[in-house]
């Protein structure tokens, strides 16, 4: 029997790899046979069940999933209105969802039979959750990091090092994430034959935004599963932050279809919307073609991109997936944006309150949680989703609060 | 016959030269071109990321963009270039992005209002040609599609199938400016493109040398030579017109003797 309903929002994308206008494979010609290869293999991993098998082990015995399903008690009572829950994906091994993904990522590899890794990062959680899998398997590793980004991070930067991968600074364009990204498209097809390129989110030439988001889609499957067995239903608003929208399309996937419950993708809203200074690419954006896909970009009238800016570097990217862009013009999903001073707020919040101390990039989801919670019952349920933990924040929000270290 | 073709009909291999538009005096660059003896212009539209680029084109974006460039400066560019060169053909070579921001037909339009004869889009395979291939065709503008070594047998018809003017046949599997291909490899590339298509096939990525194109243009329709020109911008400034007519002078007579 097939139970997706007629109108389902979950059949995405269709077999050219679009949502709706978005998505797509816009890649030069070199990549495109590579493309087509890892969506053949992909297809062929879902059809084993061994791959799922393998995926699912690593993801109980490595990765430490299930994560918790977790009652913010305290926090609810100080915002005074609906519930609070969390799901816990920054207890996770390497402290956020990105390794999720790494493992689904790492296993196609290996099964295409590549000996060589490169990956993208920003503030460097993906770049250590790659250099992990990596070292977990025994595959070289190089991860590509804007010249600036591993001047600000650079506790991650030893992380991967210590993990046996290169980092590799880039330092064309600007330095940041958008150009790390560039550059490991150009290692990617100067080394075709015996390299893989693990993407950290759900964005890029298809099939990565499909399988990013079903080996993320792990989150939303726990917690529909956890909020059923704690309180026999579902929540009525899903909260999630928003860079390239991995940890949101993980929590939201499995939910698309139950029309009682509502989903709020937080974007970066940086110094406020009004200005350039933020990374809301779909608030403050407009449609266009980057890095394999087409979807909401930051970019100026004649196309060309311009830099996000958000105190979460990992929320700095001037695009998004490609399925937000389409959950965004569909309706099915609500996006607003927090700037960096309501993230620093609510960082602090969880910390007094609950005894966690988030990333930022879930601090900005948190923000929004405390907005949303004030206007709704106190018998509603909000499930939001901490998808990384704080330690490799505690420089930044040092350094804004105005505390030497 | 259009200028394209006629480019292609002549009794020897056709020069194919690039610049990144908006980088230096793009007019006085150009003309050193074609005096030189260039058969085709192939003009860069700057983008802020070039991904497909080496070091010498991603820093000719950078400087372009850096002087305000704009795609209304492109296209003015390209008109002036065709008043004063009514039969060189010129091709636009760029990204996806800058190319459909205002949306195709407005790009197709604006390019054939400039008299540009090809456009060249490193970012759109003949999988999501309907952004801007029907457009191009419409208003008579060749799409120049890219083959490249990992264009497979299976792949080849489907790349030849929407490509006008000419094939562009990238020779490394990698970004321009860099190592050069072995002839061996070109060759044997070249030759199974041919039997896929009756459209001329010009070599480029990695030609930076008179003894490099000739030796490519025993083989192809035509040669492709980039990064070489631009880093004579890039080293002479104000001065660059007189250089790359030099080297420009030096290609071609290596590519037109060559057969």
């Amino acid at each position: 029997m097939n139970d997706t309903p007629p109108n389902s929002f979950r059949t995405q994308p269709d077999e050219r790899g679009h949502f709706g206008d978005y998505g797509g494979r816009y890649v030069a010609e070199t990549l495109m046979p590579l493309v087509l290869d890892l969506e053949r293999e992909y297809r062929a991993a879902q059809a084993d069940p061994a791959f799922d098998a393998q995926f699912q082990d690593l993801l109980e015995h490595y990765v430490g999933r299930p994560s918790p399903l977790y009652f913010a008690e305290r926090l609810t009572e100080a915002l005074g209105g609906a519930q609070v829950w969390f799901k816990r994906d920054e207890l996770n091994h390497t402290g956020a969802h990105k390794i999720n993904n790494c493992i689904g990522q790492i296993l196609l590899a290996m099964r295409m039979g590549k000996t060589r890794i490169i990956a993208e990062t920003g503030a460097g959680q993906h770049g250590v959750a790659t250099a992990t899998v990596c070292a977990r398997f025994g595959l070289p590793c190089t991860v590509f990091m804007g010249a600036e980004d591993v001047r600000r991070q650079s506790p991650n930067v030893f992380r991967m090092k210590l993990l046996g991968a290169e980092v590799r600074p880039v330092t064309s364009g600007r330095g940041t994430l958008k150009d790390a990204m560039n550059e490991a498209l150009r290692d990617w097809v100067a080394n075709v034959d015996d390299t893989f390129y693990i993407i950290g989110t759900a964005a890029g030439p298809h099939p990565y935004p499909e399988l990013v988001r079903d080996f993320q889609s792990v989150i939303g499957k726990e917690a529909r599963q956890q909020m059923q067995d704690r309180i026999g239903r579902l929540p009525d608003l899903l909260v999630a932050a928003i860079g390239g929208g991995s940890n949101a399309l993980g929590l939201f996937h499995p939910f698309l279809d139950d029309a009682d419950v509502k989903m709020l993708g937080v974007e970066a809203a940086g110094h406020g919307l009004d200005g350039n200074e933020h990374a809301a690419s779909l608030l403050g954006g407009f449609p266009g073609v980057l890095h394999g896909n087409r979807t909401y970009l930051l970019q100026d009238e004649d196309g060309q991109i311009t830099e996000g800016h958000s105190i979460s570097a990992g929320l700095d990217y001037p695009g998004i997936g490609p399925e937000h862009a389409w959950l965004k013009d569909s309706g099915r999903v609500e996006y607003t944006a927090i700037t960096d001073e309501e993230a620093l707020e609510a960082f602090q919040l969880l910390c007094r309150t609950e005894g966690i101390i988030p990333a930022l990039e879930p601090s900005h989801a948190i923000a929004a949680v405390a907005k949303r919670a004030k206007e709704m019952p106190k018998d509603a349920i909000i499930l939001a989703n901490l998808c990384g933990r704080g330690d490799k924040d505690i420089f930044t929000v040092a350094e804004r609060l105005g505390v030497e270290m | 016959m259009t200028r394209l073709s006629s480019a292609f009909a002549k009794p020897h291999p056709a020069l194919v030269c690039f610049l990144t538009a908006g980088d230096g005096d793009t007019a006085a660059n150009l003309d050193a071109l074609v005096a030189g003896g260039a058969d085709v212009i192939e003009l860069g539209m700057p983008f802020t990321d070039p991904m497909a680029d080496g070091p010498a084109i991603q820093k000719a974006n950078i400087r372009s963009l850096g002087a305000g460039t704009t795609t209304a400066d492109v296209l003015a560019i390209a008109t002036a270039f065709r008043a004063r060169h009514p039969d060189v053909p010129l091709v636009l070579m760029g990204y996806a992005n800058p190319m459909v921001r205002r949306g195709p037909e407005w790009f197709a339009n604006a390019a054939q209002d400039a008299g540009v004869d090809g456009v060249i889009c490193v970012d759109i395979p003949p999988e999501e040609d309907d952004a801007l291939g029907p457009a191009l065709r419409a208003k008579g503008i060749a799409p120049i599609r890219l083959a490249t070594p990992t264009t497979d047998d299976r792949r080849l018809p489907q790349v030849v199938a929407g490509s006008e003017g000419f094939l562009y046949y990238v020779a490394v599997a990698g970004i321009t400016g860099m190592q050069q291909a072995a002839i061996e490899s070109i060759e044997a590339n070249v030759a199974r493109i041919k039997q896929a298509t009756d459209i001329p096939v010009a070599v480029g990525f990695g030609v930076r040398t008179p003894e490099q194109a000739a030796e490519i243009a025993r083989v192809a329709d035509g040669v492709v030579v980039g990064s070489a020109l631009v880093d004579l911008v890039a080293e002479h400034g104000t001065d660059a017109p007189e250089h790359l007519r030099a080297l420009t002078a030096s290609l071609a007579e290596a590519v037109h003797s060559a057969r």
